[in-house]
């Protein structure tokens, strides 16, 4: 399931959600993105995220589509925030259960490279100098594509 | 909004530096998301960056597409910065 939101999310509630699901799930992957205070700039005090409603969800589910094919993935969750958000605030969870903790692992670690370079998300930086929308990194691109 | 136009949609630092979130252009055989692009850019200040130096991106019915897709009427275009979520 996928949710584009404003609002927190909980991780152990997502966790428990996660975890029924029957006896063939061995491992459960999550990641939890946070807000901090450096980024492209110095003393960041919070974030403004833009998305492309319809399309981030679409596609995200094609990634998910993509990892089910590649690993063994009995569920998957992902949640991205939108709008204003503060230092130490969560961005962003994804979470993965598979039988065993190597497909859990790059299926987790896969969803979240390729998002990061692929689904339609735009970050700004708040400082107390003035505002700065991130530039895609080379590292991000360099991680997504060594998936391929 | 006419049945003969395509949607053209900005975001991120693009929608905020030409001040502008959606218009609408005429749609006519043959046309590709690149040659709106360069019709918008050749209108000059800001618009000009969308032909400058940093990679404008370009999606056609929120599916990501090339300069030389083609367009037709009711599609929604957009562009984009490169993406930095997560």
């Amino acid at each position: 399931m996928i949710s584009v939101q404003s609002e927190d999310f909980d991780v152990a509630t997502e966790y428990a959600a996660l975890r029924d699901n029957g006896a063939g799930t061995g491992a459960i992957a999550t990641f939890t993105g946070l807000v901090r205070d450096s980024g492209d700039l110095q003393g960041v005090t919070g974030l403004y995220l833009e998305h492309y409603p319809r399309m981030t969800e679409q596609v995200i589910q094609g990634l998910l589509d993509e990892a089910s094919k590649r690993w063994d993935v009995r569920k998957v969750r992902v949640i991205h925030r939108v709008g204003r958000l503060a230092l130490c605030d969560q961005i962003v969870f994804v979470g993965v259960c598979s039988a065993h903790r190597g497909d859990a692992f790059a299926a987790c670690e896969f969803i979240m490279d390729a998002l990061k370079t692929s689904a339609p998300f735009w970050k700004k930086e708040i400082t107390s100098d003035g505002e700065h929308w991130v530039e895609q990194k080379e590292s991000d691109l360099a991680r997504s594509g060594d998936w391929k | 909004m006419s049945d003969n136009t395509i949607t053209v949609r900005f975001f991120a630092r693009l929608r905020e530096e030409l001040k502008t979130d959606q218009l609408a252009v005429d749609a006519r055989p043959g046309l590709t998301a690149g040659d709106v692009l360069a019709e918008l850019a050749s209108q000059g200040g800001p618009w000009s960056q969308l032909q400058g130096d940093q990679p404008v991106m370009i999606a056609i019915n929120q599916a990501m597409a090339k300069p030389g897709s083609e367009i037709k009427a009711g599609d929604e275009l957009a562009f984009f910065p490169p993406v930095t979520g997560g």
